[in-house]
């Protein structure tokens, strides 16, 4: 059996509406964060890979097992879902006893692994009381019990942090850092990154149903540093601005554009560059038309999901 | 697949995983609030029936005779069971079994466990299907009773020796020929379609044609075996009766064979396109 879980150019439309985009991820064991802003495709992806939908376009395996076969699926995954909704009048004990009976456990198996996972997630005490009863913290652990109350390879959860208060989310990062040093999968998406860059041993940064960035979390960041910048000029003097940018270290790459109208710059560092480009309109009456960042994505999807802290971590 | 090959399936897990399927969906067949609608449609013809008796008794009428009034019991089936009670009675237990969850967000319980698609659809379809036959037989039992029951010892007489008995018998089993006919044909109804009331309309229209549709048309409905197993004829076709195309009844066992049939094929239909289902909780 392998042991990643292996997206190859999956993309997903909802009709028209871009889900994820030729998402190629090979995830190894260990705690995978998932991360990105509002709309970026982390439940669509989650979602993907436990065949609650399934791609447009290319192939997903968990572990060897294609999505399309729940029977054999869900043996080795739980899956942590966002949706905040149970079935009718259950307490959480019978979410999960039921749940194990359907896995076609026996009774007193069901009812062993039910309050095991409880006991994990700190919900003995309400365990007989109806979901329906519980505050959100609560209603997010019980899912936190569905997702691992039969002890499954790979647990995706989808945000299990989001309305956990401080001790309950130090108890429940606890948890997947045991769950990830034991060897499983554990996959944990969110949109604050320093969230879960501490525990996961590899991140990946999605944005506009796009990955970004993925590995571990330092090469993110180094790769988000020394990714070089492209911006797009125009102006009305190309080869001398492409002159004097060449002097700049930090400047990787000059291309003036065909109709001599523009450039393409690389560069590792757009504050200098923006900085040399003012003293030059200044010094030599440079007549700049348009100046656009031509790939803003790594940078202002890490800025914002790292809320400008960032470069001081 | 060879014999060989169908025995060796994982038969009695499947079995297990549609049991316990059964003990969480039968709570919602009986006790949600939706159940309440079928209570009450099954109870209907029920009241009208004691009401029937109960108004002869206050009249001390004994003019019409018992064959009169089993006459009478073959529309009460056809019109007050087979096209309102058990006809809605499955739309509402069987076209929501997927559908409904879709709209409460809950559909994800159970695919998010081991068990086929198909087999979730069967424990769903079991669910239900215990609960239509068990309502709708009884009521039914309860109808004929109470519809004679005025007749007092003559009535006994004619349950016991004069084929009561047996006739009651090929209503109970048209009804649960009925609830496993319409019930198969909404549990994939409420796959396909997001509104399933519009096909539910659709399907009532062609089942209500049926007596003017050419024989072979006929015998692509569920009405057609339902009315070929009644013990008494009806005609239904009323002042159109010109226009209706009169067929010949099919035998029991074509009757009975074909409805098994029809409602298999739906089954395995639905349990294919189960397998093709995506969560999409509209927002
Ligand atoms: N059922 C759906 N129908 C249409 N569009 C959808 C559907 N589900 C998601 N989308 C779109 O797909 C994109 C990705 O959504 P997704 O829910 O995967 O994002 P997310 O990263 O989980 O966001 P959030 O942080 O809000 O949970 C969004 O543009 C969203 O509008
Ligand atoms: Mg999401």
């Amino acid at each position: 059996m392998s042991r990643e879980i292996v997206f190859e150019n999956v993309s997903k439309f909802y009709g028209e509406v871009l889900g994820v985009n030729r998402v190629n991820l090979s995830i190894p064991p260990g705690i995978t964060g998932l991360v990105g802003p509002n709309g970026s495709g982390k439940t669509t992806l989650m979602n993907l890979m436990t065949g609650l939908i399934r791609p447009s376009r290319g192939a997903i395996r968990i572990l060897g097992i294609p999505p399309d076969r729940p029977e054999a699926l869900f043996h080795h995954v739980g899956y942590c879902t966002q949706f905040d909704s149970f079935p009718k009048g259950m307490t959480g004990y019978q979410l999960l006893y039921s749940f194990l009976r359907v896995h076609a456990r026996p009774h007193a198996e069901a009812n062993r692994l039910a309050w095991a996972a409880l006991e994990r997630v700190s919900l003995t005490e309400a365990a007989h009381k109806k979901i329906a009863a519980y505050s959100k913290g609560m209603r997010q652990r019980v899912k936190l019990a569905h997702a691992l109350c039969h002890d499954p390879q790979v647990m995706i959860l989808d945000e299990p942090l989001n309305g956990l208060d401080p001790m309950a989310r130090a108890e429940t990062l606890a948890l997947f850092t045991e769950l990830g040093a034991a060897g499983r999968h554990v996959i944990v998406s969110s949109h604050i990154l320093h969230e879960v860059d501490r525990i996961s041993d590899q991140v990946v940064l999605l944005s506009n149903g796009y990955v970004v960035a993925e590995g571990q979390i330092r090469g993110v960041r180094s790769e988000v540093k020394e990714h070089p910048m492209q911006i797009l000029i125009r102006c009305n003097r190309p080869s001398e601005l492409a002159s004097r940018l060449f002097l700049e270290d930090h400047v990787v790459e000059a291309r003036i554009h065909n109709d001599g109208q523009g450039m393409l710059v690389r560069t590792r560092d757009a504050d200098s560059f923006y900085l040399i480009l003012n003293r030059l309109v200044l010094e030599t009456g440079l007549e700049v038309e348009t100046v656009a960042p031509a790939d803003e994505d790594v940078h202002s999807v890490y800025e914002y999901l790292v809320g400008g802290e960032g470069e001081n971590r | 697949m060879s014999a060989d090959e169908i025995k060796r399936l994982p038969w009695s897990l499947w079995w297990t995983q549609v049991l316990a399927i059964m003990r969480l969906e039968l709570r919602k067949s009986f006790f949600s609030r939706r159940s309440w609608w079928i209570y009450l449609l099954a109870c209907l013809p029920a009241l009208l029936t004691t009401g029937h008796s109960l108004i002869m008794w206050s009249k001390g009428d004994w003019n019409h005779a018992i064959g009169f009034d089993s006459n009478v019991f073959g529309y009460v089936f056809l019109f007050g069971y087979v096209r309102l009670g058990i006809y809605f009675g499955c739309v509402i237990l069987f076209s929501n079994l997927f559908r409904g969850e879709m709209l409460a967000r809950t559909l994800h319980y159970y695919l998010l466990a081991p068990v086929r698609r198909d087999v979730l659809a069967v424990g769903k379809f079991l669910s239900s299907l215990a609960a239509a036959v068990l309502l709708f037989t009884a009521s039914v039992v309860l109808s004929y009773v109470t519809l004679f029951m005025h007749f007092g010892r003559h009535f006994e007489e004619f349950l016991l020796r004069g084929g009561g008995l047996e006739q009651l018998g090929w209503y109970v089993a048209a009804t649960a020929l009925a609830c496993l006919g319409y019930g198969s044909v909404f549990l994939l109804m409420g796959l396909l379609f997001r509104n399933p009331m519009l096909p539910a309309a659709i399907v009532m229209v062609w089942e209500g044609i049926n007596a003017f549709l050419p024989p072979l048309l006929k015998k692509i409905s569920i009405i057609f075996y339902l009315k070929s197993l009644c013990p008494v004829p009806v005609t239904e076709s009323g002042g159109l009766a010109f226009l209706a195309m009169e067929t010949d009844p099919a035998p029991a066992w074509l009757a009975i064979a074909g409805l098994l049939a029809l409602a298999a094929a739906t089954l395995a239909y639905a349990g294919v396109y189960a397998r093709r289902i995506e969560i999409s909780y509209a927002e």
